[in-house]
């Protein structure tokens, strides 16, 4: 079967687009990684689109971004599995491409958020709980990840501080990423000091809603030699799942779906967890990142807070992890974040990371979940 | 009547709508396969082990032990009159887990993981319609629905 690989990569910038529809943003990340991978659209046989279509007033997205990137009458479809929608597209992306039935690929993360009111967006997400025996007590995304928070606390002894300081670290690199909704750094003591969501998180543990699109253009093995551009390869691809129901998971500690997806991700690239040089995980909350550290093996169970405290997730440490700002500094536009990942990435192992390089990036690894961990993608991308 | 089951309810229609009935006269229901015997709580029509669509309801202490819990300030559209509001989970003893608020029987300060609680059910009585729902409990709390009655 070919490889697949990412010869073209384009980001737009991330934040309240109200100057902008949810197809003018596709269409910004579009040209971008066009013109990145010299790529003729008439070549592209296909696109995918990861969104959720929840958010938008328009239905049936794939349509109305296909008509405005001048794609018809090329075939798309849309790929739904809430903020791992991304990757998922990327993934039947890489699968159409591996079958043979396409060559050459858009896929395109793309979201508008800021339409809807904050309650609203709680509701929603929310929503991504089981509603007929959860959401009646009023959850929300961010009181279901602090159950992880408040369990991984107590059983490991993970601090305040340690969740914080991934914030901190988050937006230290946010501020080196023009792209990122927040390009500010911050201090450990005016994250305690933020508004209270769902304890023990403030403000400073949660990322933002935010608009946004993400493009990468993949390539079956043939094409892809051809590229005017390193070929990043997509040689790892996990994808796994966890019950919808918190209740109907064996415990608060981390997600299983990400422990299977970078098992499998890893065997079918074939590297382990040590060998990966930079990392995208999915930090929609703080707790979050420390339970990746963990899922991924990029450290023993339980040790994800003293990872982050000392500094291993840092450039420099073992393995630095979000060093674009992640989902905390850079916003999350549910279905542009995980293509937003892969576009890192790819900047990252072809060497064109700028003052947020990571030296000798020749392997690198995108972790996009859905939800609290319903859905989990991990893909292990290697440069030639 | 599963659209009596909670404070915004949001699927009125299920193969286990009597559980709320069972709620409101004071009974926690889990469910059990008539052919394997497999047991659930949440209760479930269709066996996730031996696929059967057969099941009765089983009754629950309510006994349970807490797994986590979280004080949510920023709340969904809904919920903003009832915030800030706490939710636990817990483990039932007979098996299976369950999402709930706390009651007025227990403060913030005493909440700890690992305490033993009691969910009991109860009614919105500020409410016109009915709504029920259950709440976390300290041990040997009354059922104030039963009690109650019709
Ligand atoms: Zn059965």
């Amino acid at each position: 079967m070919t490889r697949v690989g990412i010869i073209g990569i384009g980001h737009g910038q991330f934040g309240r687009r109200s100057d902008a529809t949810v197809q003018e943003l596709a269409f910004e990340a579009y040209r971008e990684a066009l013109q990145d991978g010299l790529v003729d659209p008439k070549d592209i046989d296909g696109s995918v689109i990861g969104s959720v279509p929840e958010y938008h007033k328009q239905r049936s997205l794939p349509g109305v971004v296909q008509e405005y990137l001048n794609l018809n009458p090329r075939p798309t479809w849309l790929t739904e599995v809430a903020c791992a929608s991304g990757s998922a597209a990327i993934r039947t992306g890489w699968m159409a491409i591996r079958s043979g039935a396409h060559r050459l690929m858009a896929v395109i993360g793309c979201q508008k958020m800021t339409e809807l009111t904050t309650p609203e967006i709680l509701a929603l997400m929310g929503r991504v709980g089981e509603v007929q025996w959860e959401s009646i007590f009023g959850t929300t995304f961010p009181a279901y990840y602090a159950l992880f928070a408040k369990s991984h606390m107590h059983e490991y002894g993970t601090t305040r501080e340690q969740l914080l300081q991934v914030a901190v670290k988050n937006h230290y690199y946010g501020s080196k990423n023009p792209n990122a909704l927040f390009q500010k750094e911050i201090t450990l003591e005016k994250a305690l000091a933020s508004e209270p969501v769902s304890d023990p998180f403030q403000v400073y543990d949660c990322c933002a809603n935010a608009d946004g699109a993400a493009c990468v253009i993949l390539a079956s093995e043939d094409v892809a030699k051809k590229s005017s551009k390193p070929v990043v390869w997509l040689d790892g691809m996990g994808c796994a799942t966890s019950s919808m129901s918190v209740l109907r998971r064996p415990d608060l500690l981390g997600l299983p779906s990400a422990v299977k997806a970078s098992q499998d991700a890893y065997e079918m690239a074939g590297v382990r967890a040590e060998d990966i040089k930079v990392a995208e995980v999915h930090d929609c909350f703080t707790i979050a990142e420390i339970m990746a550290y963990e899922d991924l093996g990029f450290c023993r169970k339980g040790k994800g807070g003293q990872f982050i405290e000392d500094k291993q997730s840092y450039i420099g440490g073992l393995i630095p992890v979000n060093v674009d700002g992640g989902l905390k500094s850079k916003g999350h536009p549910i279905g542009a974040t995980g293509v937003s990942m892969t576009v890192e990435i790819v900047k990252q192992l072809r060497e064109e990371a700028g003052e947020r390089q990571v030296a000798n990036a020749g392997i690198g690894l995108t972790h996009n979940v859905g939800g609290i961990g319903q859905y989990c993608f991990v893909q292990v991308l290697k440069r030639d | 009547m599963f659209k009596w089951f909670g404070k915004v309810n949001f699927v009125p229609y299920t193969k286990v709508s009597d559980f709320a009935g069972y709620l409101k006269d004071g009974h926690l229901m889990g469910s059990r396969c008539k052919v394997c015997g497999s047991e659930s709580f949440p209760p479930r029509a269709d066996c996730s082990q031996c696929l059967s669509g057969n099941f009765e309801y089983t009754e629950y202490s309510g006994r349970a032990k807490l797994v986590s819990y979280t004080q949510i300030h920023a709340a969904p559209t809904g919920f903003e009159d009832v915030a800030p509001y706490t939710i636990g989970v817990v483990d039932l003893e007979e098996n299976g887990r369950l999402l709930a608020w706390f009651g007025d029987t227990i403060s913030d300060t005493e909440i700890r993981i690992g305490m033993e609680l009691q969910v009991v059910p109860r009614i919105f009585e500020e409410l016109q319609e009915i709504r029920v729902y259950y709440s976390l409990e300290k041990p040997g709390t009354t059922w104030s629905v039963a009690e109650s009655g019709p």
